[in-house]
């Protein structure tokens, strides 16, 4: 599904990730994990076109997509959410969800048509399945942090995506909402096949669902395979979990 | 079955219909002012397709409204085509403008952006002040004919109308259906895309917006309803000048736009409402129109923020939900 080979990218002489090799398969959960500052954000905008690598490939379904334009990858069935709630803060919960069907159905040149009318039990619908249907229309800015995370989430489901990058998914939530947003992504994740890439500093989220685990140190991949593989590492016991978990 | 009264008074629809006795019952001078207000409105609202909806700042919007006058007023008079077809070619031509400048422009973005709209429009009026031949240059484009509306008055009520009064209503219907079309626009699913650039480009390009070329597109549009405008506008004022595109009018529609209210979808009409009246009062009391209308402005923007209607609107809101509650 996703084949990531060689990457490479320093700012202004600063290595943030340097020879990243990861693939993830069809249907896969896999999840970076790694400190403070590893380099876990720039895989992830190394992967979504956000920034182009200074070295390396990735290939989405077989097809090279290194440089690409993000609007281009998000089309060609990636999608994503960033670490810091990254929503559309003056339009209401409702209009963002719809914004991103208006997008992804192909309906955004449409000049004529009025947008109110448009999508909306579809938009309902993946509203109430993140649990945000009593807030519909409440302002998306306006909600709490962890909310703020589901409506985010719900975005990039609007986009039917076939593989999605989650940056740190459930930073700020509740242990519930934490709950409630783990379990709709596996629900999904089985339902439509889709493959997961994640990062996650909450390692009992990330034993629990991950199939795969990659751990990212000072950017290099340091260690990647099945969670009891990755928790019996004695390197990452050391550079990680160790302090983690002392 | 229920029958249900419509949720929201008709306003436009109302607004229209009390604009049509404005030449009946108003003096000469209302409906020359009523014409300026409704061109300025028309022009002011489409650069708020791009501040308000879009998250765009052109400082160079005065471009496409110049080009616009120029190709309606030259094509008019110099070649004689009907007023029919000179409009929506003065649209065009300034939709075409903007789709060659905005191609440049939409590459860079906020503060640069702006200030590569401010480059272009100073060329623009650079080539309109010196090109002598075909405009006029620094005299102007100069005696530009009215449409022949003569066959306007078999109309019930405009018999006996001056050509003047006429025109107004030429303007109102023209610029209540430009209106019209770009309130569609606006609310809708192309609409939608252009709020969820201005709220957040980096999430539109990630949910797969090309983003610059939406942007291009509503510069586009914006600059063919300015164009709209600017040919109404030669044809009211008679005569065409490069100041039209000057950067001083581009940044007098900026001010219409905020001041107004560039979140609501009539605030420019009210901004221009305003800047219109206001600059009548003024100057009629004191030359130093522009230092009043300076003092003036900083006032309004500290006690109204969200613009004259946005004010309104807030309030009317405010009221509604305490009387709900
Ligand atoms: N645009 C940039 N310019 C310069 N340095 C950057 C840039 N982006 C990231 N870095 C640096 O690269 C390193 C890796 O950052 P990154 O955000 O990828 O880490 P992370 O693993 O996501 O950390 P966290 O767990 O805190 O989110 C950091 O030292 C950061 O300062
Ligand atoms: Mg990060």
């Amino acid at each position: 599904m996703l084949e990531i080979s060689g990457l490479r990218k320093s700012f202004d002489g600063f290595v943030a990730t340097s020879d990243v090799s990861l693939s993830v398969a069809r249907g896969e959960i896999a999840a970076v994990i790694g400190p403070n500052g590893a380099g876990k954000s720039t895989l992830f905008n190394l992967i979504t076109g956000h920034i182009r690598p200074d070295v390396g490939t990735v290939h989405l379904e077989g097809r090279d997509i290194t440089g690409a334009a993000p609007h281009a990858i998000c089309r060609m069935g990636m999608g994503r959410s960033f670490q810091r709630a990254n929503i559309f803060p003056k339009l209401s919960v409702f209009e963002n969800v719809q914004a991103a069907l208006i997008a992804h159905r192909r309906a955004a040149t449409d000049l004529w048509s009025a947008s109110r009318d448009i999508f909306r039990a579809e938009t309902h619908q993946l509203l109430a399945s993140l649990g945000l249907g009593p807030q519909a229309e409440v302002t998306g800015g306006t909600l709490s942090y962890g909310n703020q995370k589901q409506l985010e989430l719900g975005i990039a489901l609007a986009g039917e995506p076939k593989i999605l990058l989650l940056d740190e998914p459930t930073a700020g939530m509740s242990s519930v909402e934490t709950a409630e947003t783990i379990g709709l992504l596996q629900r999904i994740a089985s339902e439509r096949e889709l493959t997961l890439l994640f990062t996650e500093h909450d390692m009992d989220v990330v034993f629990a669902i991950a199939h795969k685990i990659a751990v990212l140190h000072q950017g290099r991949i340091i260690a990647v395979g099945r969670p009891d593989e990755v928790r019996a590492d004695p390197e990452v016991r050391r550079v990680y979990l160790g302090e983690q978990h002392a | 079955m229920t029958t249900r009264l419509p949720r929201t008074i008709p306003w436009m629809t109302i607004a229209f219909a009390l604009a049509l006795f404005i030449p009946i019952f108003g003096t000469r001078f209302y409906t020359s002012v009523a014409t300026d207000v409704l061109i300025l409105g028309l022009f002011a609202t489409s650069l708020n397709l791009l501040l308000g909806t879009t998250g765009l700042v052109s400082f160079g919007h005065a471009a496409y409204f110049a080009i616009g006058a120029y190709v309606c007023a030259i094509a008019m008079k110099t070649f004689e085509v009907p007023f029919l077809l000179a409009l929506p070619l003065a649209g065009l031509a300034a939709g075409a403008a903007a789709l060659v400048f905005g191609y440049f422009c939409v590459r860079l973005t906020k503060i640069y952006f702006a200030m590569l709209t401010l480059a272009f429009a100073q060329i623009v009026w650079a080539i309109c002040f010196k090109w002598n031949d075909v405009t006029g240059g620094e005299q102007g484009f100069n005696n530009v004919p009215y449409p022949d509306l003569a066959w306007m008055e078999v109309l019930p009520g405009l018999s006996r109308m001056r050509v003047g009064e006429l025109y107004f209503y030429v303007t109102l219907v023209v610029v209540c259906l430009c209106l019209y079309v770009m309130r569609r626009i606006t609310n809708s699913p192309f609409g939608r895309i252009l709020t969820t650039i201005r709220e957040n480009p980096e999430r539109a390009e990630f949910v797969g917006i090309d983003v610059r070329r939406f942007e291009l597109a509503a510069f586009v549009i914006a600059g063919l309803f300015a164009g709209l405008a600017g040919a109404l506008f030669g044809i009211f004022n008679r005569g065409v000048f490069p100041d039209f595109g000057y950067w001083a009018k581009s940044a007098e529609v900026l001010i219409m736009v905020i001041l107004g209210g560039m979140g609501q979808f009539f605030g420019p009409l009210v901004g221009a409402f305003t800047l219109v009246v206001l600059n009548q009062q003024i100057t009629s009391y004191t030359e130093y129109w522009p230092l009043v209308l300076g003092l003036l402005l900083i006032v309004l923007l500290y006690a109204f923020p969200a613009g004259l209607l946005g004010t309104i609107a807030d309030l009317v809101k405010s009221l509604r939900g305490r009387r709900n509650a």
